[in-house]
């Protein structure tokens, strides 16, 4: 077993490189959750807002994170961006800020599709006891949209996780950069290593989305029984 | 002379080509109770809807204890606490327990102390018989309960006039008579001033002070509660009357 390819991923610091890779990942992914979710929430409260103008530039905000692929928008941010701006940032910050405005994108669609699921009556009620629009949104209509949006929700966050993978494009050290790397490096020595380095980036995947996953599928059914109980 | 609480003069409302609402003009009385009476579709739940400024108007006035109402969504915000208004569907916010229902518009809106706003709304619910639900969730009362509690968040914020649309419209048969009781009793011990949407005509004839019979958004008669179910003054409503079963 001298020759064995999973001896690569215990050759030299090869293991902890990978764990460095899984937490540059996490840090992008999750600061830009935190900032994109917390974005997208006002954008699409904002969405529900009578003004057309607002409304529509949204929505065009919306559509464009959407239609274009997040490889071009990564490449679009790298590449193009500071050479036509002279912003010049390193490549985590533009990939946390890539992926940032993409969720607060889809988080906006997400928050205003809920909202606007919440019946017509409940707005009325919340009217007629005097709240004002605010207070409207903050303890009647939010409240009854969270329920409604946090399997979607978390959906999102999975997809967000899952498209890190694309940050070696514009050469972010991620898990994925530096599985490669490894492979490379230890071509010689571990023909079938490949295997193994990319198994293991499948199971760290694997472990921080699946748990969301099943959280997710498990809400929903619990609000379809509530909503039938 | 009683006190006039609410005037409305030559209101119209459409709604893109159709003309809802032709030239309406009432008032009501401190302590009177007017019934909205009329056909599906004659307008009535439109016009008590423009009441309380959930309905906008094109043209005319609602004069609210002498004063005008400017209908922006400001003025009408403030005045809601005034006036009160229960929906066929009763509409209890679900995430929130009966309590909080009831306590949302005094604490939030009118900014009362939790432990004063909770004093009135538990006075309240015992006189609706449903003390001991004060903590539990919406979806755990039936239709007549919730209806009953959402009568209560309505005259939490103590208001002067109250607008019933059609609240027993659908309740089960046997949760109408509790919530109509309720009602009445409103009218009687209370001496609420209310304007009532209904097709209850028993319930009607036994509240009423006062009878607004519209038909295709014009009011066709304003008539005495005890001479409207007797003698109605137009051909219009005796048909309407005979068509009910009561």
């Amino acid at each position: 077993m001298a020759h064995s390819g999973i001896n690569v991923l215990f050759e030299g610091r090869n293991l902890v490189r990978l764990f460095g890779g899984l937490g540059t990942t996490i840090e992008i992914a999750a600061v830009a959750l935190v900032l994109g979710l917390i974005l997208g929430i006002v954008l699409g409260v904002l969405r529900t807002f009578p003004n057309r103008l607002l409304r529509l530039l949204l929505r065009l905000y919306l559509e464009f994170f959407r239609i274009v692929p997040t490889v071009v928008l990564l490449f679009l941010f790298y590449y193009i961006l500071p050479r036509q701006l002279g912003v010049n940032m390193p490549a985590n910050e533009v990939a946390t800020l890539v992926f940032a405005l993409w969720t607060a994108a889809e988080m906006s669609d997400i928050v205003r599709g809920a909202l606007i699921s919440v019946p017509k009556h409940q707005r009325e009620s919340g009217l007629a006891i005097g709240l004002n629009r605010w207070q409207l949104y903050r303890y009647v209509l939010i409240p009854q949209a969270v329920s409604l949006e946090l399997p979607a929700t978390i959906n999102l966050v999975t997809r967000v996780i899952k498209t890190t993978s694309l940050l070696m494009l514009i050469s972010v050290m991620d898990v994925i950069n530096v599985g490669q790397q490894v492979v490379e490096a230890n071509n010689q020595k571990y023909p079938t290593g490949v295997f193994w380095v990319y198994g293991i980036i499948f199971i760290m995947y694997f472990v921080i989305d699946y748990p969301l996953s099943w959280w997710a599928k498990r809400m929903d059914k619990k609000r379809l029984e509530r909503a039938n109980g | 002379m009683a006190k006039q609480i609410l005037k409305v003069e030559h209101l119209e409302k459409s709604y893109r080509e159709n003309h809802i609402l032709h030239d309406i003009n009432f008032s009501i009385d401190e302590g009177e109770v007017v019934a909205l009476l009329g056909p599906s579709g004659s307008g009535k739940s439109t016009l008590i809807r423009c009441l309380n400024g959930l309905e906008p108007y094109q043209k005319g006035n609602v004069i609210f204890n002498g004063k005008p109402v400017v209908p922006t969504e400001k003025n009408w915000q403030k005045l809601r606490q005034q006036i009160g208004m229960v929906f066929q569907s009763y509409d209890l916010f679900p995430n929130l327990t009966v309590l909080d229902n009831i306590l949302l518009g005094p604490v939030k809106v009118q900014h009362q102390s939790r432990e004063a706003a909770k004093a009135t709304a538990e006075k309240l619910l015992d006189q609706v018989g449903l003390r001991e639900y004060e903590n539990v969730y919406p979806r755990q009362l039936s239709g007549g309960q919730k209806q009953r509690i959402a009568i209560v968040r309505a005259l939490a914020l103590n208001p002067e006039l109250m607008l019933f649309d059609e609240v027993t419209a659908s309740l089960d048969p046997e949760m109408v008579r509790g919530v109509l009781n309720i009602i009445s009793k409103l009218a009687q011990d209370s001496n609420m001033t209310m304007i009532v949407v209904t097709h209850e005509m028993n319930f009607a004839q036994q509240i009423a002070d006062r009878v607004l019979f519209l038909e295709d958004g014009h009011i066709l008669e304003q008539t005495d509660g005890t001479k409207f179910f007797v003698n109605p003054q137009t051909d219009r409503a005796k048909e309407f009357l005979e068509s009910m079963d009561f």
